[in-house]
């Protein structure tokens, strides 16, 4: 790790400050990304910003049935609060699912959003990759992409996002709030994330000094109803082949709603909109599920390594609607709205 | 939440840079203050072997995935090798040495040696720090649960099935 120096911020304003002015500063927070990636000079910022002292580590219920999480709240907090287990089984679920409890207990969950990718090619600080050193090419394309993305890929980079609690938010149509030079901004978590496209190396659309300030989950009355599989190449501590986060309501035999998104096989946290707007409306019926889960995956673009994921992910979301519809917890959809705020 | 106000209100702050050279820090291990220069890069598993000689924790993989590092800091376990050692000021350090601060080994430390539940050793310290905030934390119900909550710390020799054991012994009398 080369040298480098540190300023503990004291507020947000000061260390968005403090950043934004210097185009080689960098926010330190959990670390968990940071520090591993420092210690393989793949970053190599001048000076750290410590934000561990600001006060945004608060897991709130809002009255409306909703979320509002501080960025620097840690994993396991947000896992273990009530309030989240409650309302959304699945955030719970998703968060206890990654990493492991020492991490969990490191990593905030602004910095889960911005994790950076696990292509080795990337982390190796040496390859040509266009994420790490635009223009130099992307080494994974024709090389070890086991691990790859086959949605939302370019000729640029196939770097997988690796996040599990992002695959979730982005199924509840979550809001990511930040302070930035310019002020406050919340922006839906879909657009949060970008496909690379020609700029591998823009991961999302905030501008350098601008800080997630915190992560608001709208009243979701089908999440009470919800899952996270993931599959992985072992039980635990593992990043995902393929997951998917998915909520479901039936009446009367058909699907009143439904969310769903995958992880493990698309450049960014995947909505998977065209399934869900193929099974609105459709009976609880696997081979309704199937289909689904073809159309959502129409698209695909594997490499001969990860060619895999396209079956994989299928099965996985049929599963995951199985289970939803065929559960213990079947039958009417939840009351909207209910549990007190907390 | 805050930030919440007008954005980028300028105030005075106390803050200041510090390093890249060697920085006075203070550090407050196993209830004991100490002094140490160190540069900002430095780990706080390098500064609690390379500076304060206790060697408990080790370094495995230095990259966040192998667990053998794991300490507490205000009483919840984390992987020193991914925490830098400045941001621990004003924060409380517990390593494996501090663990039972008298002359007697901690139920853990001796349930391990009773279930056999190392060969090489390397992993122990980071087992144990993991395990005992497992028992803490109320994630040692079944062997499913401890299975899971102890993920994040691999044995090579594989004493898993031992060092589960010595959990459910230590879980089983408190």
């Amino acid at each position: 790790m080369r040298p480098i120096a540190y300023l503990r911020a004291t507020d947000a304003a000061n260390a968005v400050e403090a950043v934004s002015t210097d185009p080689t500063s960098d926010f330190l927070a959990g670390g968990t990304t940071e520090v591993d990636l420092l210690r393989q000079e793949v970053l190599n910022p001048r000076r750290l910003v410590d934000i561990n002292d600001l006060p945004l580590t608060g897991i709130e219920g809002t009255p409306e049935g909703g979320l509002r999480i501080g960025a620097l709240a840690r994993m396991s907090d947000v896992a273990a609060a009530p309030v989240v287990r409650e309302r959304f089984p699945m955030l719970a679920q998703v968060l206890e699912s990654g990493a492991s409890a020492q991490l969990r207990n490191m990593a905030s969950m602004g910095g889960n959003l911005l994790q950076r990718v696990r292509c080795s090619y990337f982390r190796d600080a040496e390859s040509p990759c266009n994420k790490r050193e635009p223009g130099t090419g992307c080494s994974a394309i024709k090389g070890f992409s086991r691990g790859h993305a086959v949605l939302g890929t370019s000729e640029h980079c196939i770097a997988t996002h690796p996040s599990d609690v992002a695959v979730a938010l982005v199924a509840l149509d979550a809001r990511v709030r930040t302070l930035g030079p310019k002020g406050e901004r919340t922006y839906a978590v879909d657009d949060f994330f970008l496909v690379p496209g020609d700029s591998p190396h823009r991961e999302h659309p905030m501008e350098h000094g601008e800080l997630i300030t915190g992560i608001e989950v709208p009243a979701t009355p089908v999440a009470r109803r919800s899952l996270y599989l993931k599959v992985r190449d072992r039980a635990s501590y593992e990043f995902a082949l393929v997951s998917v986060a998915a909520a479901l309501s039936v009446a009367d035999g058909t699907i009143a709603d439904v969310r769903m998104a995958l992880g493990g096989v698309a450049t960014k946290p995947w909505r998977a909109r065209r399934a869900e707007d193929f099974l609105v409306g459709a009976a609880t019926d696997p081979d309704g599920f199937r289909m689904a889960a073809r159309v959502e995956m129409a698209d695909a673009r594997p490499t001969p390594l990860n060619a895999f994921k396209v079956e994989l992910a299928q099965r996985a979301i049929v599963r995951a609607l199985r289970t939803l519809s065929d559960g213990p917890g079947a039958g009417p959809a939840p009351r909207p709205g209910t549990g007190s705020p907390s | 939440m805050s930030a919440t106000g007008p954005a980028l209100t300028r105030r005075d702050t106390t803050a200041v840079e510090r390093g890249p050279d060697p920085v006075r820090i203070t550090l407050s291990v196993n209830g004991t203050e100490h002094s140490l220069d160190v540069e900002p890069r430095v780990s706080l598993l390098d500064a609690l072997r390379e500076h304060l000689d206790l060697t408990g924790a080790k370094k495995g993989c230095d990259q966040g995935t192998c667990g053998a590092c794991t300490v507490w800091v205000d009483g919840r376990r984390v992987l020193a090798c991914l925490t830098l050692a400045l941001t621990c000021e004003g924060h409380e350090v517990t390593t494996i040495e501090g663990l039972a601060p008298e002359a007697e080994p901690h139920p853990l430390q001796r349930a391990f040696v009773e279930h056999d539940a190392f060969q090489c050793g390397y992993c122990t310290p980071g087992q144990i720090m993991s395990a005992v905030a497992l028992i803490e934390e109320g994630h040692a119900g079944d062997d499913a649960e401890i299975k899971e909550w102890m993920s994040g710390n691999i044995c090579r020799c594989a004493a898993y099935p031992n060092i589960r054991a010595a959990i459910r012994a230590v879980r089983d009398q408190t």
